[in-house]
C-alpha cells in the first residue's frame, strides 16, 4: 500500500483522537475516589504523652471510660501524680480512681510534682501476648494490641504477664480487658477518645508509618523515653520530658 | 520381591488405624479452629473486623463545630481554642447523628472548671491556676468568665 503524505496526517490525527478520548474517558471513570478502604498494613500506630503539658485534670479517664463502657473501678488509663522529694527516695504516687474526677487539693510539700498519663503502651515485642496460651491476645498488623474476649479463656497470665499494669479482668465477661488505642475510631480516621478529650494535648495519637505525621520532627527534637525501657517490651508510647522517678 | 512383600497382611491393619487415626485428626483439628486462626498470625483474623465495629461515642470537634457556628468562632478567639467541644459537653455522637434524640446536659461549672484550674504544683507552671476558694468566694465561674472565651474584656 502506498501512503502520501495527507493519509498520514489523517490517520495519525485519527490515532490521536482515539487516544486522547481514552485518556479522557479513563480519567472521568478511573479517577473517582474509591472509598478509601483501611488498609493495616499502611499503619503503625503509638502514642505521644508530654508531661510538660499534662495537668491532670482527668479528662481522658472519662473520655476512655465514656467511649468504652469500661466498669466502674477499673482502668485502660489513668493519670499517676508523682511527688518527688529529693534524692528520689520514695517517691509519693497517687492517683484517687485512676483520676476519673481529678484530683483533691494537694497537700503543700516542697517536693518536685508532675503527673504522669498511663495506658497500654502497645508493645511491639509484648509479654503479654507471649504467654497467652491460646491466641486471644495479639499484636495487630497496624501495631495495636487487642484482646479477642470471645477467645479468651480468662486465665489472667497476661494481667500478670504485663509490665506496666494495663490489664485487667472484666467483672462481667470474666475475659481479659484493656486499651484497644480506640481500635474502632482509629481505622475510621478519628482520633482516640483520650487523645481527642485532652484539653492540653499533652496526648497525641501518631501513625509511624505516615511520613508526614508530625511524630517524626516530635521524636527528632525532643528528649524522650518509653517506661521501663529495660523491658525492651519496643513500647510505643512516647513520654516527652519523663523523670527518672517514673516507674 | 515376593519375599519383601512376604509379611505385608500383618501390616495392612496397623497401616488402616494410621490412616483412620490420621482422618480422624484432620477432621477435629478443622472443626475445632476458628474461622481465619492464623491468617495475620497466632489468633483469630476476624476479630479485628470486630473490634473496628464497636460504636463510637465521641463524634470529635468537627462534628460539633459543623452546626453550631457562634460557640466555634468564640472558641476560637480565645484560650479555649484547643480544648475539644466533648471534652466539657460529654459524649455526644447520638446527638450528632439525630440532633433531636438526646439534648446535651450543660456541664456542672463549679466543678468542671476547677478540674482543670484548680492550683496544684504538679501543673504546668505556665498554665493558668487558681485557689478557687480564694479567687470567686463562692460565685459561680461563669458569672464572669464565659466558658467558651474566657477572657475578660
Amino acid at each position: 500500500m502506498e501512503m502520501n503524505r495527507r493519509d498520514l496526517f489523517r490517520i495519525g490525527g485519527k490515532l490521536l483522537v482515539l487516544a486522547s478520548a481514552g485518556a479522557t474517558l479513563e480519567q472521568i471513570m478511573g479517577s473517582e475516589p474509591a472509598p478509601e478502604a483501611y488498609k493495616m498494613a499502611d499503619h503503625w500506630w503509638g502514642m505521644i504523652v508530654d508531661i510538660d503539658k499534662c495537668i491532670g485534670c482527668g479528662s481522658c479517664v472519662r473520655a476512655c471510660s465514656n467511649e468504652n463502657q469500661v466498669p466502674n473501678g477499673y482502668f485502660r488509663t489513668w493519670v499517676e501524680r508523682y511527688e518527688v522529694p529529693e534524692g528520689y527516695v520514695n517517691p509519693i504516687v497517687t492517683s484517687p480512681e485512676g483520676a476519673i474526677n481529678g484530683f483533691p487539693l494537694p497537700k503543700p510539700t516542697n517536693f518536685k510534682a508532675f503527673f504522669v498519663p498511663k495506658l497500654c503502651n502497645h508493645c511491639a515485642d509484648s509479654p503479654c501476648t507471649q504467654v497467652c496460651p491460646v491466641g486471644a491476645t495479639f499484636v495487630s498488623p497496624d501495631g495495636v494490641v487487642l484482646v479477642d474476649k470471645e477467645y479468651c479463656l480468662g486465665c489472667r497470665y497476661c494481667v500478670q504477664a504485663c509490665p506496666y499494669g494495663c490489664r485487667y479482668l472484666h467483672p462481667e465477661t470474666e475475659t481479659v480487658d484493656k486499651c484497644t488505642l480506640c481500635y474502632h475510631r482509629i481505622t475510621k480516621g478519628l482520633t482516640t477518645a483520650c487523645c481527642e478529650n485532652c484539653p492540653t494535648q499533652a496526648r497525641q495519637l501518631v501513625d509511624f508509618k505516615n511520613p508526614k505525621d508530625p511524630v517524626h520532627e516530635f521524636l527528632r527534637t525532643h528528649k524522650v523515653s518509653v517506661l521501663k525501657p529495660q523491658m525492651a517490651t519496643e513500647a510505643k508510647v512516647y513520654y516527652n520530658n519523663l523523670d527518672g522517678a517514673v516507674r | 520381591m515376593r519375599s519383601t512383600f512376604r509379611d505385608a497382611a500383618h501390616l495392612l491393619r496397623p497401616a488402616a488405624l494410621l490412616l483412620i487415626g490420621l482422618a480422624v485428626f484432620l477432621v477435629v483439628r478443622a472443626a475445632v479452629i476458628p474461622k481465619g486462626f492464623g491468617k495475620y498470625g497466632h489468633y483469630r483474623a476476624p476479630f479485628l473486623e470486630t473490634a473496628r465495629s464497636k460504636p463510637i461515642h465521641y463524634a470529635g470537634q468537627d462534628a460539633c463545630v459543623a452546626c453550631h457556628d457562634e460557640e466555634a468562632k468564640m472558641r476560637a478567639a480565645g484560650k479555649h481554642a484547643k480544648v475539644a467541644c466533648e471534652a466539657c459537653h460529654g459524649p455526644q455522637a447520638q446527638h450528632a447523628d439525630d440532633p433531636t434524640s438526646l439534648k446535651p446536659k450543660l456541664p456542672d461549672v463549679a466543678t468542671l472548671c476547677a478540674r482543670c484550674h484548680e492550683k496544684d504544683p504538679a501543673k504546668p507552671r505556665t498554665f493558668p491556676q487558681v485557689v478557687t476558694a480564694e479567687h470567686n468566694a463562692g460565685a459561680a465561674c461563669n458569672d464572669c468568665h464565659k466558658p467558651h472565651n474566657p477572657h475578660l474584656d
